[in-house]
C-alpha cells in the first residue's frame, strides 16, 4: 500500500512542478520548479527498482546541469514582452503540432501493450539478483571498457579542441600584472606636452600608444614585437621630431 | 580477455597523453619539436608491435586482430608518421607550432586503428568517431585562415551528418538481427534469408556513412574544399590515413557479415566506383588550384580502389591492398612538394607556380614527375602496379564496364597529371620557388625511391597482400 501512496504523491507533484516549470514567468523559479521535477521523478525511478537512475537523475540533471542553467539564467536579461510577442506570433503553430502530438499520444495509448515473453525473460534472466549499479558496471567496465575508454578519448579529443581552437594567447591584450603596476613610475604613463594655442595634440605628435610598459609584458613565443623590441616607438618618436 | 593485442594503440594513446601533458606544463618553451620527435619514436614502437601482435580476439570480441588488420594499421601507422615529419617545417613556417597538433594526429591514428580492427559496429562507430573529431581540429587548427576555419567547419557539418547516417543505419541492422557483432550478423543472415526492408536500409546507410569518409561521388562534395583549406600537411594525412581505415572497414564488412548478400549491394558499389572515377578524373582537369586537383584525384583514385571492392573476390580485396599501398607513397610524395611550394616564403597553391621548377630544382621536380607518372598509370612505376591488379580482378569476374571506363577515365585523368609535368619543364617562370628544406628533401626523394622500385618489391608485397586477404575471407 505504501508505495501506491508514494508513487501518487510523487507524481502528483511531478506533474504540478511541471506545470509550474513552463507557467511561471521568472525564469530563476521555472529552474527551482524543474529541480523538483527531477527530484520528484528520481523518486518514481527509486520506486521502480531503479536505485543507480535515480542517483544519476538527481546528481547529473538536479545537481549540474540546473546549477548551469541557473547560472546562465541569473547572467542573462530576458525580456518578457518579446517574449509575449513569440507567443500571439506562434501560437497557430503550436496549436497544430500540440493537436498533433495529442492524437499521436491516444494512438499510443490505445495500441499500448506489453509482451508477455519480455516479462518472463526478465523474471528469467541471470540479472534479477544483481543490482543495477552492479550490472551497469560489470557492461560498462568490463565488458564495453574498450568502447569506455575510447568514449573518453573522443570527449579528451573535444575539449583540446575547443582549447586550441579558442584559447588565443594574445600578448597585445592588457592583462592585469600586479608587480608590473607596483613598480611603475609615473614617467613612464603620464605624457605632458605644452600643447600650443590652435592646435591640437594630433599636430604635434599625438600620444604614443602602447606605451613602453606593455613591451616588457609580451611572451616569447607571442606574434607581436618581442621583449626589447621597442622599433615601432622610436619610429613615432622620430615622426614627431620631424613634425615639429 | 587478451588486452596486449591492442598493445599499439595503448602505446600510440599514452605517447599522446603524455604529449598533452609536457605541452601544458612547459610554459615557456614550446615543445612542438620535441613533441614531434617523441612522437616518431613512439609511432615506430608502435609499428613494430603491430608487426610483432599475434592475431584473435580481445575484449569480448569488440576488437580483431589478423593479418589483414596488420598490414592497414601498419600503412596507417606510417601514413601518420610521415604526416608528422611534413608538419616540422610547415607548421613553423605557419606558425601553428601548437603541440595539440601532434596529439591530435596520434588520436586520430589511434581511431583510424580501432576503425581498422572493429570487430562490432559500436567498436566501428566510436573508432570512426575519434579519428574524424580529431580531423575536423586537424582541419581547423591554421585558426587565423579563413580558409582553414571554413574548411574546418565545412567538414566537421557534414562529417556528423554523415556519421549520423552512419549510426541510424547501424540501429537499423540492430533492430532487424538483434546483434552488433559481425559474426553474430553474419550468422542471422544466413539463418533467415534477410532481404527486409530495414535490413537493407540499414546496410546502404552503413555504406553511406563509409562512403563520405572515403569521398566516393555522390558524397564527395565536401573533398575539394576540404582538400584547399586544410594545411597541407593535414591534407595529406586526410587524404591518407582516414581513407585507409575507411577502406579497412569497407572490405571487413563487405566480405564478413555482408558478404553473403553480396547481390544487393555489388551493383550500388559498382554504381558508386564509376562514378567516383569518372567525375574525379573529369572535375581534376579545370582545377588550377593544384590541392583542389589532388582532391579530384583522390576521388579518383578512391574510385580504383573500390574497383577491388567491387570484384568482391580475394583478389579484388589484394587488388585493393596493393592500390592503397601504392597510393600512399605517390600521394605522400606528391603532397611533400606542395607543402613546399613557398615564394618567398608565402604559401603558393597554383599550378602555375611549379612553372620553372625543372630548371630552378631539378631534383624535386623530377620527383613531381615520377609522381605524377605513377599516378597516372605510367608502366614501371608504383601506380601501374595498383591498376592492374583491381583491373585485373575485375576482369575476372566479367565485369567489363567498369574496367572499360576505368580505363577511359584513366587516359582522360593521364591529361591533368602530365600537364603539371609539362609546366615544371616546358613553362618559363616568372619567379622561382623558395629553396626546399631538408624534410621536404627526404620526403620527396624517399616516396620517389620507393615509388620507382616498387616493381622489385612487388613480388613479397603481393604475397604479403595475399596472406592479408585471405585472412579476411577465413574468419567469417
Amino acid at each position: 500500500m505504501t508505495p501506491i501512496i508514494l508513487f501518487y504523491i510523487f507524481a502528483i507533484i511531478l506533474l504540478l512542478s511541471a506545470i509550474m516549470v513552463v507557467s511561471v514567468r521568472n525564469s530563476v523559479h521555472a529552474a527551482l520548479f524543474l529541480i523538483l521535477a527531477f527530484c520528484n521523478a528520481a523518486g518514481l525511478f527509486m520506486l521502480a527498482g531503479a536505485e543507480f537512475l535515480a542517483v544519476l537523475l538527481v546528481a547529473i540533471y538536479a545537481g549540474a546541469v540546473m546549477v548551469l542553467f541557473m547560472f546562465i539564467v541569473m547572467t542573462m536579461q530576458t525580456e518578457l514582452v518579446q517574449l509575449k510577442e513569440g507567443v500571439q506570433r506562434y501560437m497557430p503553430v503550436g496549436c497544430v503540432i500540440a493537436f498533433i502530438l495529442i492524437i499521436e499520444f491516444i494512438l499510443i495509448a490505445i495500441h499500448w501493450k506489453v509482451d508477455p515473453k519480455i516479462i518472463n525473460q526478465f523474471s528469467n534472466s541471470p540479472l534479477q539478483h544483481i543490482s543495477n549499479t552492479k550490472a551497469l558496471g560489470n557492461i560498462l567496465y568490463t565488458h564495453y571498457v574498450l568502447l569506455f575508454q575510447i568514449c573518453g578519448l573522443i570527449l579528451l579529443v573535444a575539449m583540446i579542441g575547443a582549447i586550441v581552437l579558442t584559447l588565443h594567447k594574445n600578448p597585445n591584450n592588457r592583462r592585469q600584472n600586479i608587480a608590473k603596476q607596483h613598480r611603475r613610475e609615473p614617467n613612464q604613463s603620464l605624457e605632458v606636452h605644452d600643447v600650443p594655442l590652435n592646435k591640437s595634440i594630433k599636430d604635434i605628435g599625438g600620444f604614443i600608444r602602447p606605451k613602453e610598459t606593455y613591451y616588457g609584458v609580451t611572451q616569447e613565443d607571442s606574434f607581436g614585437p618581442k621583449p626589447g623590441d621597442k622599433s615601432d616607438i622610436t619610429e613615432k618618436r622620430q615622426q614627431r621630431e620631424q613634425i615639429k | 580477455m587478451n588486452w596486449t593485442l591492442a598493445i599499439p594503440e595503448i602505446v600510440l594513446t599514452i605517447g599522446g597523453l603524455i604529449i598533452l601533458l609536457v605541452g601544458a606544463m612547459q610554459k615557456k618553451k614550446n615543445s612542438f619539436f620535441s613533441s614531434a620527435i617523441f612522437l616518431t619514436a613512439i609511432f615506430i614502437a608502435a609499428g613494430f608491435l603491430t608487426l610483432t601482435n599475434v592475431n584473435g580476439l580481445a575484449y569480448y570480441g569488440l576488437f580483431v586482430n589478423d593479418e589483414f588488420s596488420r598490414y592497414m594499421k601498419l600503412l596507417i601507422l606510417i601514413a601518420g608518421l610521415l604526416t608528422i615529419i611534413l608538419s616540422l617545417d610547415f607548421n613553423k613556417k605557419n606558425k601553428t607550432t601548437y603541440f595539440e597538433f601532434i596529439a591530435l594526429i596520434t588520436f586520430s591514428t589511434v581511431g583510424a586503428m580501432i576503425m581498422v580492427s572493429s570487430n562490432n559496429l559500436m567498436s566501428l562507430y566510436l573508432g570512426l568517431e575519434l579519428s574524424s573529431l580529431s580531423l575536423y581540429i586537424l582541419c581547423a587548427i591554421d585558426r587565423n585562415n579563413l580558409l582553414s576555419a571554413e574548411s574546418g567547419i565545412k567538414y566537421f557539418i557534414l562529417g556528423s551528418i554523415a556519421s549520423a547516417i552512419l549510426l541510424y543505419g547501424i540501429s537499423m541492422l540492430y533492430g532487424s538481427t538483434g546483434a552488433m557483432e559481425y559474426d553474430n550478423i553474419h550468422k542471422a543472415i544466413v539463418s533467415t534469408n534477410y532481404t527486409n526492408m530495414e535490413f537493407v536500409i540499414g546496410l546502404v546507410f552503413v555504406l553511406v556513412g563509409i562512403c563520405f569518409k572515403i569521398s566516393a561521388v555522390p558524397f564527395h562534395m565536401w573533398t575539394p574544399d576540404v582538400y584547399q583549406g586544410a594545411p597541407t600537411p593535414v591534407t595529406t594525412f586526410l587524404s591518407t590515413s582516414p581513407k585507409f581505415a575507411a577502406f579497412a572497414l569497407f572490405l571487413r564488412l563487405m566480405s564478413g557479415p555482408f558478404g553473403s548478400l553480396s547481390y544487393q549491394w555489388q551493383f550500388l558499389i559498382e554504381v558508386i566506383t564509376l562514378l567516383s572515377i569518372v567525375i574525379g578524373s573529369v572535375g581534376a582537369v579545370s582545377q588550377t588550384n593544384i590541392k583542389r586537383m589532388m582532391a579530384y584525384s583522390s576521388i579518383a583514385h578512391m574510385g580504383y580502389a573500390m574497383v577491388g571492392l567491387a570484384a568482391g573476390t580475394t583478389n579484388g580485396v589484394l587488388g585493393t591492398i596493393i592500390y592503397l599501398t601504392t597510393y600512399l607513397f605517390m600521394n605522400v610524395g606528391t603532397f611533400s612538394i606542395i607543402t613546399s611550394m613557398t615564394k618567398k616564403g608565402k604559401i603558393v597553391e597554383n599550378i602555375h607556380d611549379l612553372a620553372g621548377l625543372g630548371k630552378s630544382d631539378p631534383g624535386i621536380a623530377v620527383a613531381m614527375a615520377i609522381f605524377m607518372f605513377s599516378m597516372a598509370g605510367v608502366p614501371p612505376l608504383a601506380g601501374f602496379f595498383g591498376k592492374f591488379m583491381v583491373f585485373w580482378a575485375v576482369i575476372q569476374v566479367h565485369l567489363y564496364v567498369l574496367a572499360t571506363v576505368g580505363i577511359v577515365a584513366s587516359v582522360i585523368s593521364a591529361f591533368f597529371y602530365l600537364r603539371v609535368v609539362k609546366i615544371i619543364f616546358m613553362d618559363k617562370a616568372s619567379e622561382c620557388l623558395d629553396h626546399r628544406s631538408l624534410s621536404i628533401s627526404f620526403m620527396s626523394f624517399g616516396m620517389g625511391t620507393l615509388t620507382v622500385i616498387f616493381i622489385i618489391f612487388m613480388g613479397p608485397m603481393v604475397h604479403v597482400g595475399k596472406v592479408a586477404a585471405q585472412s579476411l575471407f577465413n574468419l567469417s
